[in-house]
């Protein structure tokens, strides 16, 4: 099934090629990988979404685990958590077809995203949420033409006081 | 006062207490090697190939539990040591390799010899660093020789530019350290160490099952406290050999692809299994499907990843083997009389039948030499005293069953990558360390060209190390698998055009000798064993149709054993179990 792994690692060069290898050494699936530094700059935060049986997930974490650069992780999906991803959508609206503008426009208002940017010929369009939301709205948008689609991957916390700190 | 970034790596290897590491200069490693022949402290071992100098620490690490250490130049100096890197990292050998590197400032622009250490060794490293300031040296030596030899221990590189080699600073090792992502666990949970001893002693057919980890983390006299008290049958895999006595009566000789039949038949058909530092390898388990089906297990491991990995585990207790054991033991103690002892007994008469099969019996040869009897001899004549490295193959199988160890550290062999190779450069750090030992590298007629030039190193350091080679002309293993697997078709596992291996160790500046009948094997060993000062190669001529057995072919489960053609009475045996 899908988790949700949140690992907290030295922010050091190599640090990202240690996890990626790992995956690929072992076989192990990435959907997403998300990296950044934290609040602390001596450390980077990352957000792994795989799947994987129950036996899969527990390899997968002790063998993050193992790595001299990992100092915590957290699957998010055992508790309550959110996820969020950020996702940028170019579509095709010319600016006669307004009633096609005004459907985009409606559509991105449900899904509580913005239009950040209008040409003659294009919207882009920013929403954020979880993934399967923005599954959703790439169905809803079926009717009008998508020139690019830009993820960002899964970034996720804890709900509550649940966190992930070192 | 300031020193040098070469000066100061020198010092840390000083302040770590090394005295012998195994290298090969290089444009990169210069102001390193430079360094180095400013002092005697260290002392630098010249290899003949990086390959060799990986293996030769690898062993010198495996026989004395300190860390071995490796000194190379950058690109193919790198790229040479990978193979015994690897070695190392599936065997968990502690070790520290330092690599020369380009300059910083070309890094990354294709310069001459330049290769991406660091990316290129961490698929088979523990860890790896790239030093950018000479000011980090000093403690990134500490970390790694930190890392390489704490929780499950592995091989760690260092990679050092040239220009930090030269660059100057003020020189401090540090005391101690301490990583906030790095605290392996030792001491294991003691309510798991209790559930593990209320279900040892609840078994009624027990099996005591140990590892490699067992030797590496110096838990032998633990293990043989455990098994004294409890008395259940014990086995070891390859890499364990030696941490119980061979000669314990409780112990069932090795077990897995070619272990006993006993051993084999005792892990099928047990109903409690305690794993201490082994991790369920595909060579011992056989087919996972078909793997002791009815047990319950406890698994001591210090790598949590081990435990569980490949079989459900009912209690894990990640710890060091040695702690856990003594706490077990210390715990079991007060609590004997809990063991069900007429169960035991007849557990014990069951296995006792199946040891009776003696599986390992061979038909010994007037006209041929049989590979088994110089094994059986090598240890007659050093009354299993020796120090055994093994290359890979069926040579290392016979080593296994025939030479009996009876303490940790004396069997050197490469378990998991299984490198052939291995071997002779093993030997080289093995009687460095043991310098009035006798050290035997048991190996065959194609493992050994793998790594030959080492006589070379061999002559210079004047290691009189005795190389029996069992000689079939075969890849020895690759063609019992045609035999048995491939409808005979022996497909370049045939040995054309082999060297006059006599010749050849004379050349190197060694004694050689060729033995040919089985009438000649004691004298010519005796003679080689009582030259203390020369390293003698003893080419034997061996039966080249010889097969190891028992075999356990691949997916088959441990009761499915092939025993020897016509070995006593394995037919009405194979009926009984």
């Amino acid at each position: 099934m899908r988790r949700i792994i949140s690992v907290l690692l030295e922010n050091e060069a190599g640090a990202l090629s240690r996890v990626a290898g790992l995956f690929s050494a072992r076989g192990y699936n990435i959907e997403s990988l998300t990296v950044a530094p934290t609040d602390d700059p001596s450390l980077s935060r990352m957000t792994i979404v795989t799947r994987g049986t129950d036996a899969i997930i527990e390899q997968i974490t002790k063998q993050l685990n193992k790595l001299v650069d990992v100092v915590k992780l957290i699957d998010l999906t055992e508790g309550a958590h959110i996820e969020r991803e950020l996702m940028l959508v170019k579509v095709t609206v010319t600016a006669s077809n307004s009633e096609q503008r005004e459907e985009v426009a409606r559509l991105i208002g449900i899904f509580r995203g913005r239009i950040i940017d209008v040409t003659e010929l294009t919207y882009t369009l920013e929403m954020t949420g979880s993934t399967s939301k923005a599954d959703a709205f790439l169905d809803a948008l079926s009717q009008v033409e998508i020139i690019e689609v830009v993820r960002s991957g899964v970034s996720g916390i804890g709900r509550g006081k649940r966190a992930l700190k070192a | 006062m300031t020193i040098t970034g070469a000066d100061i790596l020198v010092r840390c290897l000083q302040d770590e207490g090394i005295e012998h590491i195994f290298g090969y200069p290089g444009g990169a490693a210069l102001h390193i090697y430079d360094a180095i022949y400013k002092q005697d402290q260290v002392k630098h071992i010249l290899v003949r190939h990086e390959q060799g100098a990986t293996h030769a620490a690898d062993g010198y690490a495996r026989s004395t539990g300190k860390p071995g250490v490796v000194l190379v130049t950058s690109g193919p100096g790198v790229t040479n040591t990978i193979t015994g890197i690897a070695t190392a990292y599936m065997d968990s050998i502690p070790m520290v390799v330092i690599c020369g590197q380009v300059p910083s400032g070309l890094i990354g622009d294709d310069a001459f010899q330049e290769v991406d250490t660091v990316g290129i060794t961490r698929p088979c490293v523990k860890h790896n660093f790239l030093v950018k300031d000479v000011n980090d040296i000093a403690s990134t030596m500490k970390k790694a020789f930190h890392i390489a030899m704490s929780g499950r221990p592995g091989p760690v590189v260092v990679d050092v530019p040239k220009d930090i080699t030269a660059e100057q600073t003020e020189y401090s090792y540090p005391d101690s350290v301490s990583m906030r992502s790095y605290q392996p666990n030792t001491k294991g949970n003691p309510k798991q160490i209790t559930k593990g001893v209320d279900l040892l002693l609840s078994a009624k057919k027990p099996i005591i099952y140990t590892g490699g980890g067992v030797v590496i983390g110096n838990a032998s006299e633990q293990l043989r406290e455990l098994v004294s008290l409890l008395k259940y049958p014990s086995t070891s895999t390859l890499m364990g050999l030696g941490a119980i006595p061979a000669s314990d009566p409780d112990f069932l000789g090795m077990l897995g692809m070619h272990g006993t039949y006993e051993a084999n038949m005792a892990m099928h058909d047990c109903d409690v299994m305690i794993a201490i530092g082994a991790r369920f390898d595909d060579r011992v388990t056989g087919d996972l499907e078909k793997f002791s089906p009815d047990t319950r297990i406890v698994q001591i491991d210090i790598d949590p990843s081990s435990i569980g990995k490949n079989v459900k585990v009912e209690v894990p207790i990640v710890g060091d083997c040695a702690e856990v054991l003594a706490a077990m033991s210390k715990e079991l103690a007060g609590r004997l009389d809990e063991i069900d002892r007429p169960a035991i007994n007849q557990w014990w008469n069951l296995v006792s039948e199946w040891r009776s099969i003696d599986s390992l019996a061979y038909n010994p040869s007037d006209d041929v030499i049989k590979p088994q009897f110089v094994v059986e001899k090598a240890l007659e004549l050093t009354n299993g005293n020796a120090y055994i490295t093994s290359d890979v193959g069926q040579h290392q199988m016979w080593a296994a069953q025939y030479y009996t160890f009876e303490n940790p550290r004396r069997w050197i062999n490469s378990g998991g990558l299984g490198t052939m190779g291995f071997g002779l450069p093993a030997a080289i750090g093995v009687q460095l360390a043991h310098p009035d030992e006798t050290v035997v590298c048991i190996t065959g007629d194609a493992s050994i060209i793998m790594c030959i030039q080492e006589l070379s190193t061999c002559l210079q350091y004047g290691l009189p190390i005795k190389v029996l080679n069992l000689n079939n002309r075969y890849m020895g293993m690759v063609r019992q698998w045609q035999e048995f697997f491939y409808d005979r078709r022996y497909s370049h596992s045939y040995m054309d055009a082999l060297p006059d291996f006599v010749s050849l160790a004379e050349s190197f500046g060694h004694v050689g000798m060729r033995v040919e009948k089985p009438q000649d094997v004691e004298v010519a060993l005796k003679e080689a064993f009582e030259m203390k000062d020369r390293l003698v190669f003893i080419d034997v001529m061996t039966d080249h149709t010889e097969n190891v057995y028992p075999m356990i072919a691949a997916g088959k489960g441990h009761n499915e054993m092939v025993l020897k053609p016509g070995c006593g009475k394995d037919q009405q045996e194979r009926e009984l179990a």
